[in-house]
């Protein structure tokens, strides 16, 4: 299973990315989307829309099952991916890059820095299972 | 060194619970299976390994799971093992997409050994199953000839569906679903009282369909040299058989393909030469995927005791001729008939974005007219489709409401595929 050592987790297994600029991108993880299985349909958020943190705010669908898409911090949607409503299936393939899906400018600097990293990340789905 | 730790005490446990078992009281049985059980699956997850018990009478119905005997095949074709009913059994191998097309275009195969299959024999077996089934076991003239029927109760609701063969000397055999196995069990035998027949379930044997249009050519070349000129040359919904192996042309998905049952001991060397000749592993995903483009309805999602032929768009599966055969269901249904049923099962398709799921429910004019049964993203047609359960007088194209948005949806034929092709 792939989880990068410079992303930030989620209990409900988004991945976040401090940008450099500040801002964050956000998908989902490896261990996500291979629970999920193929996916066939994903519905980003609304550009400008203000989050908070836990908030649905995309839904994943997968053969199978919906699943819902939380905002990992507090901010507002800067962009989303939109080639995902053509190719859904980026979320399969390359998780952490093509895959992302929607970006924030967070509202607290540090908010990141709260959530799971690597190691924890790796314990939380070894707690899960 | 865990591992063997923990097997020894489930049984040592259960061996001890068996023991005395005979001095409890019934109606404290069930309940102390469950504590057992809760115990035992501490103990199993304590220990990081699978609970089986192996001793508990089956008269107990307890829901645990059980492995079929090609459990560690599907481990080491990377199976994602869920539990299915109360069976471990693998929902993908990787892509249920992928296994969906294998079987549209090649061959896939599936571990369906949790299925329950019943042998039934005697004098009365005729008389008896025609009087157990709404559909009339009499139209089975040749051996081998199989029907699809559903087992009602006397309100005409839907105990189960099964597949019913004729096998001249060998007598009739009945498939029907894992979930159902107790209560249809009881009920057979319920009504088999007055009959003079002989009710054998045959656990022993493993089950597994090979399907596509591929399938039967390279099934056969795995088969009993007995059997491979008689499978090769099934009719659709036929069945031959030698020793304990039994050849079925049925299936699941639409699809050509043979239905195999099969001692258990063989049943790994059978999954293993089936890889071989090509034949790709085929989860519970792909099934479900392919059941519903073909327009089958699945026992417990689409229909249930609730429901009837009628109302669950199997009407042809009821033999009304002759009017002297008096099946179980038989005056309820025939009621049901005369008065028309309230709401009947239809076939949807979204074109929009999204996915139709059970139990979504259906708008017109804004008033709910029904209720989505099963619903999936179709892997042939590229968009989702459903069966659902709808008023019979508002039955059309209307709206179902996905996470609160309101989408229109085409009312359309059950069948979406046939025979790998858009309908």
């Amino acid at each position: 299973m792939n989880i990068p050592n410079d992303l930030f987790y989620t209990e409900s297994h988004e991945w976040v990315r401090l940008n450099d600029d500040g801002t964050v991108t956000v998908g989902i993880t490896d261990h996500a989307q291979e629970q999920l299985g193929d996916l066939v349909f994903v519905e980003t958020p609304e550009i400008d829309a203000t989050v908070s943190a836990k908030d649905a705010v995309a839904v994943v669908e997968s053969v199978k099952a919906a699943s819902d898409i939380y905002a990992p911090i507090h901010g507002v949607i800067l962009d989303a991916n939109t080639a995902l409503a053509e190719e859904p299936e980026l979320v399969n393939s390359d998780p952490y890059q093509a895959g992302w899906l929607f970006s924030i400018q967070p509202e607290h600097a540090t908010e990141v820095e709260e959530l799971m990293d690597q190691e924890a990340y790796e314990g939380f789905i070894a707690s899960e299972s | 060194m865990e591992w063997v730790a923990s097997i020894s005490t489930v049984s040592q446990f259960s061996v001890l619970l068996a023991d005395d078992w005979k001095e409890i009281p019934p109606w404290s049985k069930l309940e102390i299976a469950d504590q057992c059980r809760s115990i035992l699956n501490k103990i199993a997850k304590a220990c990081n390994t699978a609970l089986y018990i192996y001793s508990i009478p089956k008269s107990i119905a307890i829901p645990m799971t059980q492995k079929t005997p090609l459990y560690e095949n599907h481990l080491q074709a990377g199976g994602k093992m869920v539990d299915f009913g109360g069976w471990q059994l693998p929902v993908h191998y990787g892509s249920l997409v992928d296994e969906h097309h294998c079987v549209r275009n090649e061959a896939g195969v599936f571990d369906v050994s949790h299925m329950t299959i019943v042998d039934i024999d005697g004098t009365d077996s005729s008389a008896f199953l025609q009087r157990l089934f709404a559909n009339d076991v009499a139209s089975l003239t040749d051996v081998g000839a199989a029907l699809y029927s559903c087992m009602l109760n006397e309100e005409g609701g839907i105990i189960d569906d099964l597949i019913v063969y004729w096998m001249g000397d060998r007598g009739y055999r009945v498939i029907v679903n894992a979930a159902t196995r107790e209560k249809d069990l009881e009920w057979i035998r319920r009504q088999s009282e007055k009959f003079n027949v002989t009710i054998t379930e045959r656990s022993e044997l493993a089950l597994v369909a090979v399907q596509g249009p591929l399938a039967t050519e390279r099934a056969v070349a795995c088969l009993p040299e007995e059997l491979k000129a008689p499978s090769r040359a099934l009719k659709r919904y036929t069945a031959c058989a030698h020793d304990d192996w039994f050849v079925a042309a049925t299936g699941y998905t639409g699809e050509a393909g043979l239905e195999i049952a099969l001692p258990q001991e063989q049943v790994g060397e059978f999954w293993n030469a089936l890889l071989e000749a090509g034949v790709k592993p085929c989860g519970l995903g792909a099934r479900d995927t392919l059941r519903l483009e073909a327009g089958m309805n699945l026992y417990g999602s689409d229909m249930d005791e609730t429901q009837s032929p009628l109302s669950s768009d199997l009407g042809w599966t009821v033999a009304w001729q002759p009017v002297e055969r008096q099946f179980i269901g038989r005056t309820a249904l025939q009621q049901q008939r005369d008065t028309g049923v309230g709401q009947k099962l239809c076939g949807f398709v979204l074109d929009g974005k999204g996915v139709l799921r059970g139990g979504q429910v259906l708008y017109k004019d804004d008033a709910e007219i029904g209720v989505i049964t099963s619903g999936t993203f179709s892997p042939t047609l590229k968009k989702s489709i459903a069966f659902a359960r709808v008023d019979a007088d508002c039955i059309g194209d209307c709206m179902v409401e996905i996470r609160n948005n309101r989408i229109a949806v085409k009312h359309v034929k059950r069948v979406f595929v046939r025979k790998g092709q858009p309908v």
